[in-house]
């Protein structure tokens, strides 16, 4: 399998704090990885630097083979690489259906092709996607009115409407009903092998994640601890402490 | 243009009298920026009635020397009407406005602004008003350099003021309490501070420093009651160069702005000093702004 | 949310009657025919305003700049290119346009970074300058602005031309704007309205989205300004051009006043706004202004969520 994302020796401060020191990370075309780490050990500002909401102090960040570092986060998005948000990003005040058409691969045309309607088929898949994540029935409702897990679906979905190749999740699991907890694992699975995106998900949830994931990278402190199978992080003395604040 | 602007760098001191007498008026533009930096970091309002109430206390002053006060008596009078209709203001719309969002209060002190605009020139007419001080002026080099007295003491004021700003933000007790609402509300509300009073005193507060500016500004300059928008706009700029939390910077960007808007209304024109002072504006945002981009961040 | 409990007027039943009283109007109550071309006028802010602060999010205080644009092209076109009066006026309305426009994608990209309160004083300051410029620049009359040339037509006949040209400009608007907001560019403005990061992540392409929304409010507001110089046959640069204490403040109090971001209440904020200013300013005899002062602050204080706001929340409540 090769390398459709490769992270080389990032470095990322904000004023005093390394929120990142020389990070490497690698993501496989077609898998699902997984990023796991205590709280503040810099999961999220690594997403951030991939996606190129902030530059990086050092290192280099490769996306099928080239440089990104230096991109801002639109170009990097039409690339194919897209992200969600832990605190959930939609748009508010417009309804589900809404969300899902303005989300589609076409709106990255230029400004003068976006003056059209939004055609059938398009509409016809954010209605397939938003019944893939269930929340059909609330596709003509504000997506602001949604609570935390229903936003958090309808933020899935809205991604997998771009299409992209790689998606980076931030804590899909965090507000979901623990009931809901096994089907939306069923379709995050589901998002890698019958649509083809490859995944990278950060979870703090232990039994979601050594599930989910082929290969696992443990941060800590901004650094990376330890990575491999599931398996094998799980086994690794030194993950189990950093999660108990020994290390 | 370049007429100007050739004399200005060849003779000497006709600049220094120039930029001597723009950091002075400078001083009046700091003191307004002050009470501007304290409503908006406080309340989190960008108060846009911030000019008219400069003016209004500008009217005081000369309707208290028309009635036969002495000048200077009018400054702490000013300052002093100035903090209860800042008060009024504050419980009458203000309070109603403060969590809300921001553009909400923008638009709500803006109508303010034109409310007053439009009755101070009902009510005292669209006259250029001016009051003498009675202090003299000050002759340099040959009285090539003429500083009025006046400015001098609004300079020494302003900077006055500026230091008892501190003093009181950092020791007096409501100074304290501004301090710690203009951090958390929240947190200020748990610890007992009664964030509302808090916030109508800022408000009054600045009220009292905009009279002291207005006063100073019709016995140092003129004032009409279209006069006001200039002065929020220059607070507005100040306070953005400084930045919200930084007495000292005010000082220095307000005096600097000054110095800056003579010498251009030296260079361009007086007829287009207002125009400068508005385009001024826009591009240090804009300005701002593009380096703020650079990191990936912007301006919010 | 039923909507069947609620009998609606449908749009065009609306549109019907409207473009009946923009055809028949004039004819019919000749004497208020320039009340009603600047009723007109104001529709058009209205609208060019709501793109901007309804649907984008962007509050601007700086859009009045078009339109005196369109004033002084149209002023300066009249004066310098020595046509008759309608061929010089065509001209001149297409130079507005065109100005405008170049204005709007020049101040577009350096400002439309540029956001929440910063881009609201930042356009204040925009519209100002404009204004304080104009009053001191010789060529286009400095502070005793420009007069246009005279209508060359009958007594009467005048007004009438204004009336329907404006009315034909408010409803090409309207119309231009309703399709357009049932496109997925009107989604994309919506998307940067609610999260400007969020869309730019998706992949939009945010800026020259603004840009253009920029530009065609501008278009019509330069069309308005050289048609509007012609109706009151003087600019005077603070006061008609770059009015921004009355027109410039005006087109965002109606459209809050109707409800910005929705289809009508722009127009609807217009009609109440300009007919109650028609009906009741004339007795409040020189405190119109003051007046208007003390509505902004009622409307936006107490008011904010607009008429078509309003509405929304009690089908909303009626329905739930
Ligand atoms: N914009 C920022 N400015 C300053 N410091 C920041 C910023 N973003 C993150 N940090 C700091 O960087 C460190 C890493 O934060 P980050 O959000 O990446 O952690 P995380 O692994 O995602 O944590 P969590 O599991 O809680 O989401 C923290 O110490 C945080 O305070
Ligand atoms: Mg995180």
């Amino acid at each position: 399998m090769s390398a459709l994302l490769e992270v080389k020796n990032v470095t990322k401060r904000f004023g005093g704090v390394v929120a990142n020191r020389d990070v490497s990370l690698t993501v496989r075309q077609g898998e699902i990885a997984g990023l796991i780490g205590p709280n503040g050990s810099g999961k999220t500002t690594l997403f951030g630097s991939i996606t190129g909401a902030h530059a990086v102090d050092e290192g280099d960040i490769f996306f099928e083979g080239g440089s990104i570092a230096h991109l801002r986060p639109a170009p990097i998005a039409r690339l194919g690489l897209l992200r969600t948000w832990q605190q959930t990003r939609i748009y508010g005040e417009m309804t589900c259906a809404e969300n899902m058409a303005i989300s589609a691969r076409e709106a990255h045309g230029h400004v003068f092709s976006l003056l059209r309607p939004v055609p059938a088929a398009t509409r016809r898949k954010g209605d397939d996607l938003l019944a893939f994540v269930g929340l059909h029935e609330k596709k003509d409702d504000k997506a602001g009115s949604l609570s935390f897990g229903q936003q958090k679906l309808l933020e899935f979905a809205m991604a997998l409407m771009n299409e992209p190749k790689l998606l980076l999740l931030d804590e899909p699991t965090a507000g979901i009903n623990p009931t809901l907890i096994n089907g939306l694992i069923d379709r995050l699975r589901r998002a890698n092998t019958e649509l083809g995106v490859t995944l990278l998900v950060i979870e703090h949830n232990m039994r979601v994640i050594m599930n989910l994931a082929h290969r696992i990278t443990c941060l800590a402190h901004g650094e990376v601890l330890a990575e491999g199978t599931p398996n094998e992080v799980r086994d690794d003395r030194r993950v189990l402490d950093a999660y108990l604040g020994v290390a | 243009m370049l007429d100007n602007l050739s004399l200005f760098f060849q003779y000497p001191p006709l600049a220094a009298d120039v930029i001597l007498n723009g950091l002075l008026i400078g001083a009046i533009f700091a003191l307004a920026a002050y009470g501007m930096a304290l409503v908006w970091g406080v309340l989190n309002i960008v108060n846009v009635v911030q000019g008219e109430l400069v003016v209004l206390g500008g009217y005081v002053t000369f309707l208290a020397v028309q009635a036969g006060l002495p000048p200077l008596l009018g400054l702490p009078l000013s300052a002093a009407v100035m903090f209860c209709l800042g008060w009024l203001i504050y419980r009458a719309i203000v309070f109603r406005v403060v969590d809300k969002d921001i553009f909400i209060s923008i638009l709500a002190t803006f109508g303010l602004s034109i409310l007053f605009q439009q009755l101070a020139n009902a009510m005292f007419g669209s006259d250029v008003r001016t009051v003498d001080a009675g202090l003299g002026s000050l002759h340099l080099l040959d009285g090539t350099v003429t500083l009025a007295y006046v400015k001098l003491l609004a300079f020494v004021l302003a900077l006055g003021a500026g230091g008892a700003l501190w003093l009181f933000l950092r020791h007096a007790r409501l100074g304290q309490a501004i301090r710690a609402t203009a951090q958390n509300p929240r947190a200020a509300r748990i610890l007992g501070i009664d964030t509302n009073r808090v916030y109508a005193m800022t408000y009054a507060l600045n009220g009292a420093l905009c009279g002291a500016a207005g006063s100073l500004a019709v016995m140092a300059w003129t004032i009409h009651p279209y006069i006001g928008l200039p002065y929020t706009v220059r607070s507005f700029m100040v306070v953005v160069v400084a930045g919200v939390g930084n007495v000292a910077g005010v000082v220095a960007a307000g005096l600097g702005l000054g110095a800056l808007e003579n010498v251009a209304g030296f260079v361009f024109g007086v007829e287009f000093q207002i125009a400068f002072v508005f385009a001024l504006m826009v591009v240090i945002l804009v300005w701002r702004n593009a380096m703020a981009a650079r990191k990936r961040s912007y301006l919010e | 949310m039923s909507r069947a409990t609620f009998p609606r007027l449908s749009d065009w039943h609306i549109a019907a009657v409207l473009a009946l009283f923009g055809l028949a109007g004039p004819f019919l109550l000749p004497t208020l025919a320039t009340q009603i071309a600047f009723l007109w006028l104001m529709v058009v802010f209205a609208l060019t305003w709501d793109m901007l602060g309804g649907r984008m999010g962007y509050n601007s205080f700086g859009n009045i700049v078009f339109f005196g644009i369109g004033c002084y092209a149209a002023a300066v076109i009249q004066r310098d290119a020595g046509l008759p009066y309608f061929e010089g006026l065509a001209l001149g309305l297409v130079a507005g346009a065109v100005l405008s426009v170049l204005a709007a994608i020049v101040f577009g990209a350096a400002m439309l970074g540029i956001r929440g309160h910063y881009f609201a004083i930042g356009t204040l300051g925009l519209g100002i300058a404009a204004g304080e410029i104009a009053a001191g620049w010789d060529y286009v009359g400095a502070g005793s602005g420009m007069a246009l040339p005279l209508y060359p037509g009958e007594l009467g006949e005048r007004e009438l031309f204004f009336c329907y040209s404006l009315f034909a400009l408010a409803a090409c608007c309207f119309l231009l704007f309703r399709w357009i907001y049932s496109t997925r560019f009107g989604l994309a403005l919506n998307a940067i309205r609610d999260d400007q990061d969020k869309a730019d992540a998706m992949g939009l392409r945010t800026t020259p989205i603004k840009i253009v929304a920029w530009s065609l409010s501008a278009f019509f507001l330069g069309i308005s300004g050289g048609l509007a110089a012609n109706m009151i046959g003087f600019i005077d640069p603070r006061d008609v051009a770059f009015a921004g204490a009355t027109y410039g403040v005006w087109m965002v109090l109606m459209t809050i006043l109707g409800g910005k971001g929705t289809l009508w209440g722009p127009v609807l904020g217009a009609f109440i706004f300009h007919v109650t200013q028609e009906l009741f300013w004339t007795w409040l005899l020189g405190w119109q202004r003051v007046a208007l002062g003390l509505l902004i602050v009622l409307i936006v204080v107490f008011f904010p969520q607009g008429i078509m706001g309003w509405l929304a929340e009690r089908r909303a409540r009626t329905a739930s």
